[in-house]
């Protein structure tokens, strides 16, 4: 199969908006957090791939334009930021309070448990950037000498996770506060959490985005200073 | 033409995020500079709402879609995942519920104590 679509452009674009489109649908009829359309829809496809032995760069010759349009989708998360502008300023204290202490748990957390499981160094660093979007985390899992595709690979799964059990978690723990809530999304599950967030409501969705950007920058320092206690 | 002059600008300060990450000697993506430049822009009235508007809302709208080929990337990273697959799931667990859980209930606290004392 794969020599066929070896040369096609449109068959991995095709592939992920079907699979996605067929997830949304299931997630329509049975509405379970393990359901979640992007997990469904990467399963879906990675099955499609296997079953039929097609190589992921044939799938992706057509579905990095998807991805490609990941860049511009991010920068315009500075629109419902904007809108929410005087909120953003009104709460900023508690903004960046909240955002610095889920980045220095996070990481604590991650350390602690590495330690507990004797895991090797290289998987601690490769963890440590686990919480924020893709890119900077790639960067700071090359400073730290982390190995960075686990990183990557970490990054996507934490993603898919925090987005599948945000609300349970957040309804457990009673946080019902559309910025609390909108600040939890982003900083535990970066991107994919913020499209979550989005679903809640505007101003979750542009206080996720505002916490991609500072959880990022924050841990940009953070990151390299807690690996220093380790090499 | 509204539309292509609102995709002409995004993709504009998209290019200029990625002329700044290649440039710059930080692990910062494209995107988050572009996030920034934007939203300068925004605030100081060089961008209006209504030039961006409609095209922002669709690719806000479409992001979820947008992460599946680096989800379905993760059948590649399989084999070094695998090694460490336990220890991998454990931590991932624990620290994303403990991060989302620290982030809320800091920034829920803090915010419900300033509109208490508001209502004072």
């Amino acid at each position: 199969m794969n020599d066929i679509f070896v040369n096609t452009a449109y068959f991995g674009i095709v592939l992920s908006l079907l699979t996605y489109w067929l997830a949304v649908q299931i997630r329509k009829k049975l509405n379970y957090p393990i359901f979640n359309p992007l997990l469904m829809s990467a399963l879906f496809s990675i099955l499609v791939l296997v079953v039929f032995k097609i190589d992921y760069q044939t799938y992706n010759q057509g579905a990095q334009y998807i991805s490609f349009l990941l860049t511009p989708s991010t920068v315009c998360l500075a629109v419902p930021l904007y809108k929410q502008s005087q909120i953003l300023l009104k709460h900023l204290d508690a903004i960046i309070m909240s955002i610095f202490s889920g980045c220095l748990a996070g990481m604590v957390c991650i350390v602690v448990l590495c330690v507990l499981f004797h895991a090797d160094d290289v998987l601690l660093f490769s963890m440590l950037p686990k919480s924020i979007t893709t890119a900077i985390a790639m960067g700071i899992s090359q400073l730290v000498h982390g190995n960075v595709t686990v990183t990557v690979g970490v990054v996507i799964m934490t993603g898919i996770f925090g987005a599948m059990v945000a609300k349970t978690v957040l309804r457990i723990f009673r946080i019902d506060h559309p910025i609390a809530v909108g600040l939890a999304c982003g900083n535990s599950a970066h991107a994919i959490g913020t499209a979550k967030a989005l679903e809640f409501g505007e101003i979750e969705g542009a206080m996720s985005s505002l916490s991609i950007v500072i959880a990022g920058l924050l841990t940009v320092f953070l990151a390299p200073f807690i690996a220093s206690f380790f090499s | 033409m509204k539309y292509i002059h609102q995709f002409l600008i995004i993709m504009l300060i998209s290019f200029i995020g990625e002329l700044l990450s290649l440039l710059l000697p930080f692990p910062i993506p494209a995107s988050v500079y572009g996030l920034i430049i934007l939203l300068v822009c925004l605030f100081t009235g060089l961008i209006r709402l209504k030039d961006i508007e409609d095209v922002a809302d669709w690719l806000i709208l479409i992001m979820p879609v947008l992460f599946v080929p680096s989800a379905v990337s993760l059948m590649n990273v399989g084999e070094q995942l695998f090694a460490d697959l336990l220890v991998i799931c454990v931590v991932l667990v624990i620290s994303t519920i403990v991060v989302m859980v620290t982030t809320g209930k800091v920034a829920q606290y803090m915010i419900e104590r300033k509109e208490k004392r508001e209502h004072e």
